[in-house]
């Protein structure tokens, strides 16, 4: 549990002294409670109440980095249960297989796939995050050799996944470096697995089908030194898994259960069906896991996986938005036509794909509606004639373009008289939904 | 090791409510669906009763959907343009749990269909199939008003579920589903707070709160799948919370909105990076349902049977 403002009141030196700032000691500890000031603020608390204090604001759940450099994997070290509450923070990582019993040619190829899955969506990449090699061939020289290939040809984070001491280290001796996360862990290997890790200073995952022995994991390689651990929940199917999934966040963030305080992963990889996988990564994904790793590499899998993802760890308080300006799509000429839309990255991203299918080079100027939609743009008065007369002024519109036509959204045809009036443009009624946009461009320009 | 309690206690629970009629109960429906009663938050039965699987209602149109591609209107091509056959190949061949009579062919630019017809579409549809039957209109208020008492009335007694009351249209299907003893459906677009308003609405002209569904219109997968998700979320917890006036069970329109989405719909030659469409589509669907399934969605409306198929598994593994 976090510690009140008077928890935190009862370790300080109670001076009022005024150096942090705050008028009183009080003060300084209730902007403390709600993370707004640092004990480092306050020059003359004792190390003694620091150190207390140190444990008892650490987050509930650990943040863990697998993985180095530009594609490294940051999870855990989320607030709450429900991403309307605050938000999500640290995205879902998605790994794909690799079983090391591939001759070179199937693995390479499959590499090579998986390397190039990534989508661009609403303006944004999305990639999958990381690699699992699985130890399938039980030999330490294939796991070892396909660590070795895999760790050179893809810049993702790695897993390497082998319930054998001596086949990890085989492993591990070939690309440690790369700070890949040790999984495999169980009661029978822990203590040999632990010392790996601490030696290479590498993440460990350890696995249970309880959250009892998972917890007792969790403390044995704690108590050996290691921080960085995720906790592989292998229950008995999938409502199992998202009920054990569920307990982990809620012991961590309700009750300050520091065992199960870290982020969590979970295999998806023993589905015949690529639906069912698929399905059961999408829920893991909405419900808790900070990885889950899958099978399937096809782009009709993992696109609407690495969607989920994008949606539900968007910011619910904050509309997305793209910056209101003038966007070039294809190669427009003085002669282009102009649509305008709103700064909704939802509503523009949609208009611009359609625009982008249907080839006809054009301008789109999304107008600042703080975010909103078109309809609720126009509802809250938020798109008005004087909104884009200002919009296009604001983007020189007359310089880019040599004609006075403007193409507005459908669903706003009732302000074609306004805006004619105000601007003195000719004004289009596009269709209703970005979808009828193609047909619009290809028949009427 | 000990390790916490983390079982919540809710103080209400998702209320319960059977669509369709037995004979013995006064229809002709050989098959009822119970949904809702969830005492939980979805599927975690450690706080409580996870209440009845969520139910699967392929949609049927009364209107030969000539903007589908392809590959959703290939399972069906044959009986198309035959509501009552299309709908009885979704329950024989497809597994739907219900079926979604959308009565589009009353729209004045679809066909403009009289209620007289509408109501016989209905009636050929029931006679058709064995299982209970949603009844959704064409989503536009004046002639939605002018159809649906028919169509109410030649459904007596089937114990219906038709659709829907909205905050500025709400009376006329209020008045006729209590008349005939139908549930209702009450819209909202994704707004909370006038979903709980169009309750209240309902509600007041005395229709009984057991037999309402909840929907807030539904954002596909990558358009806007989240505001669905957490209004839904946040429906649930206000349920369990003690909101009797937030606690029904929940549908939402899958197929329809996977369907408008590009990475279901655009053709494999425009986009042969994405895979093909003929799984490409279904599994947008897919996910699309089985993400909001998450957020406590009771009754999900679907398109295409590949979709269905890999949703009712999944439903399965989480309610067996």
């Amino acid at each position: 549990m976090a510690l009140t403002g008077l928890d935190i009141f009862k370790l300080l030196p109670k001076t009022n002294c005024k150096k942090c700032g705050k008028p009183t000691c009080l003060a300084f500890a209730m902007q403390m409670a709600q993370k707004k000031a640092s004990i480092d603020e306050c020059p003359d608390v004792s190390e003694e109440s620091k150190s207390q204090l140190g444990s008892a604001s650490a987050p509930p759940i650990r943040l863990v980095t697998i993985g180095k450099g530009d594609k490294e994997v940051k999870i855990g070290e989320e607030n709450v249960l429900f991403r309307h509450e605050e938000k999500f923070y640290h995205p879902t990582a998605v790994a794909v297989t690799i079983d090391d019993d591939l001759d070179d040619g199937a693995l390479n190829d499959r590499l090579a796939k998986i390397n190039a899955l990534k989508f661009v969506r609403v303006g944004t990449e999305i990639e999958i995050d990381m690699v699992a090699i699985i130890n399938k061939s039980g030999s330490a020289d294939k796991f070892a050799a396909a660590a070795k290939t895999v760790s050179e040809n893809t810049a993702l984070s790695l897993i390497l996944s082998s319930s054998s001491i001596d086949n990890m280290a085989a492993a591990l001796a070939v690309c440690s470096d790369k700070k890949p996360l040790i999984h495999g862990v169980n009661s029978t290997n822990v203590d040999g697995m632990a010392g790996l890790a601490k030696v290479d200073g590498c993440p460990i995952a350890v696995s249970a089908s309880t959250l009892d022995e998972l917890a007792e994991l969790s403390e044995k390689v704690k108590k050996d030194g290691l921080e960085d651990i995720v906790l592989d929940y292998a229950g008995s199917g999938l409502k199992d898994n998202l009920q054990g999934l569920t307990s982990i966040r809620r012991a961590a963030l309700k009750k300050s259960f520091r065992p199960l305080g870290y982020p969590t992963m979970s295999f998806v990889t023993n589905c015949d069906d690529p639906y069912q996988e698929t399905a059961n990564a999408s829920a893991y994904l909405a419900k808790y896991s900070g990885i889950v790793v899958v099978n399937g590499i096809e782009p009709w899998q993992i696109m609407p996986l690495l969607t989920v993802r994008q949606n539900i760890y968007t910011d619910p308080q904050k509309p997305v938005q793209v910056e209101s300006k003038l966007y070039e799509v294809g190669q427009p000429d003085e002669n282009a036509p102009l649509l305008l839309t709103t700064n909704f990255s939802l509503t523009y991203y949609s208009v611009e794909g359609e625009v982008e299918g249907s080839r006809v080079s054009s301008y789109i100027l999304p107008v600042d509606t703080e975010g909103t939609s078109v309809l609720t743009a126009y509802s809250g008065d938020k798109l008005n004639e004087k909104v884009v007369k200002k919009a296009m002024e604001d983007a020189k519109v007359e310089d880019s373009v040599k004609h006075r036509k403007l193409i507005i959204p459908g669903l706003v045809a009732i302000m074609s008289a306004k805006l004619k009036d105000e601007l003195g443009w000719e004004i289009l009624v596009g269709p209703k939904e970005a979808s009828g946009l193609s047909a619009f461009l290809k028949s009427n320009w | 090791m000990a390790l916490p309690v983390v079982a919540e206690k809710w103080s209400n629970s998702v209320k319960e409510l059977t669509i369709g009629a037995t004979q013995a109960e006064g229809g002709t429906r050989e098959k009822t669906v119970t949904v809702g009663g969830a005492k939980c938050v979805p599927f975690i039965e450690c706080d409580g009763e996870t209440g009845n699987r969520p139910a699967i209602a392929m949609d049927v149109l009364d209107y030969v959907p000539n903007d589908w591609p392809d590959i959703l209107r290939k399972p069906i091509e044959d009986v198309i343009d035959e509501p009552a056959k299309w709908a009885k190949k979704c329950v024989d061949e497809f597994g739907a749990d219900l079926i979604c009579l959308k009565l589009d062919s009353i729209h004045p630019d679809k066909g403009d269909k009289s209620p007289e017809e509408a109501a016989d579409t209905v009636k050929s549809v029931l006679e058709a199939v064995n299982v209970p039957l949603i009844i959704w209109g064409c989503e536009l208020n004046d002639k939605d008003n002018q159809v649906m008492p028919k169509v109410s009335e030649a459904a007596k007694g089937e114990k219906c579920l038709m659709g829907y009351a909205a905050q500025d249209n709400y009376k006329v299907i209020t008045a006729v589903c209590l008349a005939d003893g139908h549930s209702i459906i009450t819209q909202a677009p994704l707004d909370i707070n006038i979903g709980k308003q169009v309750n209240i609405l309902v509600s007041e002209l005395g229709f009984p709160l057991d037999r309402i569904v909840m929907f807030q219109s539904t954002g596909a997968l990558g358009y806007g799948i989240e505001y669905t998700y957490s209004i839904q979320e946040r429906e649930r917890l206000a349920a369990l919370s003690g909101d009797n006036l937030m606690a029904f069970p929940v549908i939402s329109n899958v197929g329809f909105e996977a369907w408008r989405a590009k990475e279901a719909k655009a053709k494999d030659e425009d986009v042969a990076q994405w895979g093909a469409q003929e799984d490409r589509g279904p599994m947008w669907e897919t996910i699309t349902a089985t993400t909001l399934i998450q957020s406590g969605v009771d009754i999900v409306r679907m398109y295409h049977p590949k979709a269905v198929a890999a949703v009712k598994k999944y439903i399965d593994e989480l309610t067996s």
